[in-house]
């Protein structure tokens, strides 16, 4: 595969491997955080940190739509499904994470709930044609990768006035989220833990540009590498991160130029503008409430937002009083500090949303990394 | 013209156009014509013919080694195979694994009313291919039908008997550290060439599914005088299912070796797409065996010449490790552990 | 959190429709999201859309940039 295998070339991975060890100082500690999920499941399938050296150490964050969509949320698409008699279309990511009453999306389809998965919102748009007799409402979650294609749905509906069409809008933003990493307490004290830069999402800069973390960058002074999504994208972001740290320095550069702009793709960012506005406050599950950081569909199309027709009202949910997430998403716990890793909580019984889907910071370190838990440990 | 009516006249079976119904599952006339013109036309032998409730069978040499399997996969026709073959693969490999020689098929099937004939027609001649190629007979049948909307089409159980000489014992629970694992060929190609064909997954991909008995090729390793400690076919839930099912068994881990593992590449871009492992996608006609070091070579000789094993490996080893823990050396150069999922692995957008 | 993958286009079709091909295996894509895109081309691709053309020049720089740091570092070390 053509641009993919190339990125993925383990000769070259050795070499960036002593790149990468030359250049760092051998008494200084680097904590780099991964935002996006997408790249925390790179970086467990290959095995990236075996070829770091030990006083590197990838944090991982909250880029992870399906981990911080609140308990609360699902509940509402589980609603619809079982109360109001809707055919619930989501990614397949939602379905087994667990909601209130014992339930998940999964559970509430085996209890007759009409839910399919879909691969794309172009099949929840067909499904409504299809059933012009029934309400066909698109659990849209994702960042700002996702959002552009739930826009062009929303536009398509309109135009071909799809009545029985609407989407339950889960829509949350990246550049809020790492505020909200930055500004929590534990991390801002630097007598935790310091968090010395950044790897920045690969696909929601393809969408928003790498413009938007310049913010970061100079107000926190905090290095921004935004990298690409294969395992040799995200070494050679860490090299030039070590770099950056090394040399003082806190700007953002782009390792992904083969895809990434400084303003990213304007198409796509007017057309979500046009159909969605922000949502003063989210909640997201680990962080609470962060402001100014997820979406809701604008007064013209609503008609389409599921919210509005079915006059849902949300209702949060506490997570488990073991639970660690909220410090292992901020960087300040490791998922093995959690009291619940792995007995209680694992991917078959998630207790929090660093476990509810396979790219969480506990799911990847239990699927892909537990062995090392084992070694570590001494007999 | 005298308007004469032929004697014991009844009407035929209108299998291009017919569809099943309640009667045909009745135990009656309809049933026995169903029966007659439609399953036995295609899967006669000499022990069907005995035409009783239970079918004698001769005595065999060894043991009797007897597994069963149930059979619905959806949709009943994927590029590379169909139901009825399944059916007929799954089972004669469940009994080839065990070191035993399948002989003997019995298959139930649950019908849902409105299914077309033309589809059990071709469904029955698949079936009746597959154990034409494997060596074994249909000794024995049932069918039901089920009101419309209660069954998908059709379901299929099958029950294989098969013989184990004396002298081979394979079992989950004998792998030792030091031992080698090899896999008969591509993983992977069964789940996807499904997922092809699945509504909401709309590629066309020219990924076959590997549907196929593989009694030929374990009589072969089997001959081979390899010490083979434990044969198994990895079906759903793939490969990474199977190898952490025996380290438990077996108390022991296993290093993968992710380079040595042949994955088609069209399989590859397939799982590329939708975010899926090929570790973790069922397969219908592949193996895994796990044998003395010293008989690796000769056991991947052996498994080549073979027309199923052609794209043999060896793809790992067997280590101590009181955890279980399976490991796998990536391509890229560092190691992760292959898990074993809770569920079907589905697809992801993250 | 996005999964996206290359992929060539090989038809462009109407409706802002076209078929990509990724190591053999087909798919329908939306181009709702891009623009001037030809056949060809390369786009990353996420949930049916396609996101962005990838340019196959920088590819081919940050490759070689990549590749670069392995023999520096064997070039020092020797």
């Amino acid at each position: 595969m053509k641009y993919v295998d190339e990125f993925r070339d383990g000769e070259v991975a050795q070499g960036l491997a002593r790149a990468i060890a030359a250049e760092v100082w051998p008494d200084r500690r680097y904590n780099f955080m991964e935002f996006c999920g997408g790249h925390t499941h790179a970086i467990s399938r290959y095995g990236v940190p075996d070829l770091l050296p030990p006083n590197v150490r990838m944090i991982h964050g909250p880029g992870c739509p399906v981990c911080v969509l609140p308990i609360g949320r699902i509940d509402l698409a589980i609603k619809l499904a079982l109360e109001n008699g809707v055919i619930l279309c989501t990614y397949a990511d939602t379905m087994r994470v667990p909601a209130s009453d014992g339930l998940s999306l999964m559970r509430a389809k085996a209890r007759g709930g009409d839910v399919r998965m879909v691969y794309a919102v172009t099949d929840a748009l067909k499904i409504a044609r299809d059933n012009p007799g029934k309400d066909v409402v698109f659990f849209a979650i994702g960042f700002e990768t996702t959002t552009p294609p739930t826009a062009v749905a929303v536009r398509q509906a309109d135009a071909e006035q799809l009545k029985n069409f609407s989407v339950l809008c889960c829509h949350v933003l990246t550049p809020s989220a790492i505020m909200n990493i930055l500004e929590s307490p534990e991390v801002r004290d630097l007598g935790t833990v310091p968090l010395d830069g950044f790897i920045g999402p690969a696909h929601v800069s393809t969408v928003i540009g790498s413009r938007p973390y310049e913010f970061f960058a100079e107000e926190y002074r905090k290095p921004v590498v935004i990298a690409g999504f294969e395992p040799l994208d995200v070494m050679q972001a860490i090299r030039m991160l070590v770099r950056q740290v090394n040399e003082g320095r806190a700007m953002v550069e782009n390792e992904f130029t083969r895809a990434v702009t400084p303003e990213g793709n304007a198409k796509a960012q007017n057309l979500v503008s046009e159909v969605f506005e922000l949502r003063r406050s989210f909640e997201w599950r680990g962080l609470g409430e962060v402001p100014y950081s997820a979406l809701k569909i604008r007064e013209r199309f609503a008609e389409y937002d599921a919210e509005r027709r079915f006059n849902l009202e949300y209702r949060p949910v506490p997570d488990n009083k073991a639970c660690a997430c909220g410090a292992i998403l901020r960087g300040v716990k490791k998922p093995t500090d959690c009291k619940i890793f792995g007995t209680v909580c694992t991917p078959e019984n998630p207790m929090g949303s660093c476990m509810v889907s396979s790219e969480g910071a506990c799911a990847a370190h239990y699927t892909y990394g537990r062995h090392k838990d084992v070694e570590e440990t001494p007999t | 013209m005298s308007g004469q009516v032929k004697k014991g006249y009844a009407r035929p079976l209108d299998i291009r156009h017919g569809r099943v119904d309640m009667s045909h599952g009745g135990g009656g006339r309809a049933m026995v014509q169903l029966i007659t013109d439609l399953f036995a036309k295609h899967l006669a032998n000499e022990y069907l013919a005995q035409g009783n409730d239970g079918t004698c069978l001769p005595q065999g040499e060894g043991r009797l080694v007897v597994s069963t399997d149930s059979h619905v996969v959806s949709p009943l026709f994927f590029p590379g195979g169909d139901i009825g073959g399944l059916s007929v693969h799954g089972t004669v490999n469940d009994v080839a694994v065990m070191g035993a020689t399948p002989l003997y098929l019995t298959a139930g099937f649950i019908l849902e009313e409105g299914f077309p004939l033309a589809d059990l027609a071709r469904i029955v001649e698949s079936m009746a291919k597959a154990a034409k190629d494997a060596g074994v007979k249909l000794v024995a049948g049932d069918t039901k039908v089920v009101e419309q909307g209660k069954g998908d089409g059709v379901f299929i159980t099958t029950t294989g008997v098969g013989f184990l000489p004396d002298g081979i014992h394979l079992s989950g629970n004998l792998a030792q550290p030091g031992d080698v694992l090899l896999v008969s060929g591509s993983v992977g190609d069964h789940g996807m060439a499904i997922m092809s064909k699945r509504e909401n997954l709309s590629f066309d991909a020219p990924i076959l599914s590997d549907s196929t008995a593989l009694n030929g090729l374990t009589a072969a390793m089997l001959a081979s005088g390899a010490t083979i400690r434990v044969m198994r076919d990895p079906t759903r839930g793939g490969l990474a299912a199977t190898i952490n099912e025996i380290a438990h068994q077996s108390g022991v881990g296993i290093h993968l070796e992710e380079a040595a593992i042949p994955v088609k590449p069209e399989v590859d871009a397939a799982c590329e797409l939708l975010g899926l492992d090929p570790l973790n996608i069922a397969n219908e006609g592949k193996l895994i065996a796990i044998c003395a070091a010293e008989d690796a070579e000769t056991l991947l000789a052996a498994m080549r010449t073979h027309p199923q094993g052609q794209q043999a490996a060896i793809i790992g080893k067997v280590v101590e490790d009181p955890h279980g823990f399976v490991q796998m050396k990536t391509k890229f150069g560092g190691r992760r552990m292959v898990d074993w999922l809770s569920g079907e692995q589905l697809p992801r957008i993250c | 959190m996005c999964l996206a993958i290359p992929a060539r286009v090989v038809e462009i079709a109407a409706d802002d429709q076209a078929i990509v091909d990724l190591g053999g295996v087909r798919k329908n894509i939306s181009l709702a999201l891009v623009e001037d895109v030809q056949v060809g081309d390369y786009v990353i691709v996420h949930v049916g859309y396609a996101l962005t053309r990838l340019d196959p020049e920088e590819a081919e720089k940050t490759l070689t940039l990549m590749a670069e740091a392995g023999l520096t570092e064997q070039a020092a070390a020797s």
